[in-house]
């Protein structure tokens, strides 16, 4: 393996599993973490000053909802003192002007607000939370505070259709930059996957709306634009190569390559209770793993795109072919190709299915249809 | 948000959510924006240091002029290359034009 790792980019800091949305998409796992197992206040800012210490520019403060977490001004302010680049990932419905202020003033740079759909009672039924008109008004809270806002809308079969409105609602929000993301398909997303999967129609005409709007939107909103996978013809470039460029950590304080890592069974991972971050980055057998590109079976090993796409996602390949080792069944070089693109437009063309809301301890449910053979999660 | 068209009359600024940014641990200047982090070359940043929402575009040339000692190339062809520069950069979202948006905040605090 590599003889000196370089440092990640960016931290991911899931502060807390707790939400009071109940989206049938979230990407947080099946076992939600509860909140007597979270990480307390003195733990994450020595996590702080590590991330800053090891060179990382950024720190995402997510969730779950990180508004839960009261220390999360104390967060925001220490991250900002050691120079690390602060980024805020919320559904809004806990906000305030007053927090919200308060954590401008501590040094908060960006704030990021999901959107269920563009018609309230469409995207209350969603999150399974009425809370759509409160997420528009915390929206033009971080605007009138001067903050820059990024509209996260969270594209699927039941509300893609709008996505002409999504982007007049950034536009109308003021936001600086909208993600158009369609759902991807772990955790929570893999259960619900028939109910959210667009048809191949649906999809083309979505990216006919959002090339358009790149042009016409020029320097007024940057656009982000996640496609489903099982209709690509490459993988994602996912978080830029496992364990490249992002470190995670659960409420926990278990340290991942990505938010989904622990979707993938018989990969220990460390805590930060046991190791430093750059104890934990350099030495960490579940990273080294996937790291870089010796791992690498064929179709990848001889790949010319292997350093662009690194293999894509291994959480993928764990979900759809059983094996995180294998091609990211996404890639049209992998054996299963077809079989996905295939799945995905019997899914989308049949009738959406009632959605399984993410609660925590309530997975009962038989997990989606997958080709691989493995015990199912959770 | 409006569209910055640059001249030499505007003034480039870093809006409030960018930084442009010394790391110390990895020597080396970055800017920073929401979920997006640019590796500015040798030649963006000597021209980004330049870039303190007070200055115009043209003052930023003659400074750039100014530097160069050895072989300077005439100064149109300097100012065509950072207008370019610059404007793909407001373009990203990056830089704001001072002049015209005077709520935008200069990055000096985030160096």
């Amino acid at each position: 393996m590599n003889a000196r790792v370089e440092p990640p980019l960016a931290l991911l800091a899931e502060l807390s599993h707790r939400c009071p949305l109940q989206c049938p998409y979230c990407s947080n796992p099946l076992e939600l973490e509860r909140s007597g197992k979270e990480l307390d206040t003195k733990t994450w800012l020595r996590i702080l000053d590590e991330a800053a210490a090891m060179g990382m520019h950024q720190v995402h403060f997510s969730g779950g909802e990180p508004t839960v977490r009261k220390d999360l001004e104390q967060l925001v302010e220490h991250a900002t003192k050691v120079g690390l680049y602060t980024n805020l990932i919320t559904s809004g419905v806990l906000l305030d002007e007053k927090r919200l202020r308060a954590l401008a003033d501590l040094g908060l740079e960006h704030v990021q607000v999901s959107f269920q759909d563009t018609e309230a009672a469409n995207a209350d039924r969603i999150a399974g939370f009425k809370g759509h008109l409160k997420k528009l008004e915390v929206a033009r809270l971080v605007r009138k505070i001067g903050l820059p806002l990024t509209v996260n809308a969270v594209v699927h079969r039941q509300n893609i259709d709008h996505v002409p409105d999504f982007l007049e609602m950034a536009v109308e929000l003021d936001a600086e930059r909208i993600e158009i993301a369609q759902v991807q398909y772990y955790g929570w997303a893999l259960k619900n996957r028939a109910a959210f999967i667009p048809t191949y129609e649906q999809l083309q005409r979505t990216t006919k709306v959002v090339e358009a709007a790149r042009v016409r939107l020029k320097g007024v909103l940057v656009i982000d634009y996640v496609v489903p996978d099982y209709y690509a013809k490459r993988p994602k470039t996912c978080m830029g190569g496992w364990a490249r460029r992002f470190l995670n950590i659960s409420p926990a304080g278990k340290v991942l390559p990505c938010h989904a890592a622990e979707s993938i069974p018989n990969l220990a991972f460390d805590s930060v209770h046991e190791h430093s971050l750059q104890w934990i980055w350099d030495n960490s057998v579940a990273f080294n793993k996937y790291r870089g590109t010796d791992w690498m079976p064929e179709p990848c090993k001889s790949c010319d795109r292997k350093e662009i796409d690194w293999g894509g996602c291994r959480c993928q390949a764990y979900a759809l072919a059983g094996d995180a080792g294998t091609v990211d069944p996404a890639c049209e070089l992998s054996p299963l190709h077809e079989a996905t693109f295939g799945l995905a437009m019997k899914e989308a063309s049949a009738a959406a299915p009632e959605f399984i809301y993410r609660r925590i301890g309530t997975d009962e449910t038989p997990d989606a249809a997958v080709f691989g053979h493995h015990e199912p999660a959770g | 948000m409006e569209r910055a068209a640059f001249s030499e009359a505007s003034v480039p600024a870093f809006p409030r959510g960018v930084k442009f940014r010394f790391n110390n641990t990895k020597q080396q200047w970055v800017i920073l924006a929401p979920e997006r982090l640019l590796e500015p070359d040798e030649m963006a940043v000597t021209v980004l240091k330049l870039v303190d929402g007070q200055r115009t575009l043209g003052a930023v040339v003659d400074t750039l002029m100014e530097m160069i000692t050895i072989d300077p190339p005439p100064r149109d062809v300097v100012a065509t290359d950072v207008v370019a520069m610059l404007q793909d950069l407001a373009d990203k979202a990056f830089l704001v034009d001072a002049a015209r948006a005077p709520q935008a905040k200069a990055a000096a605090g985030g160096k």
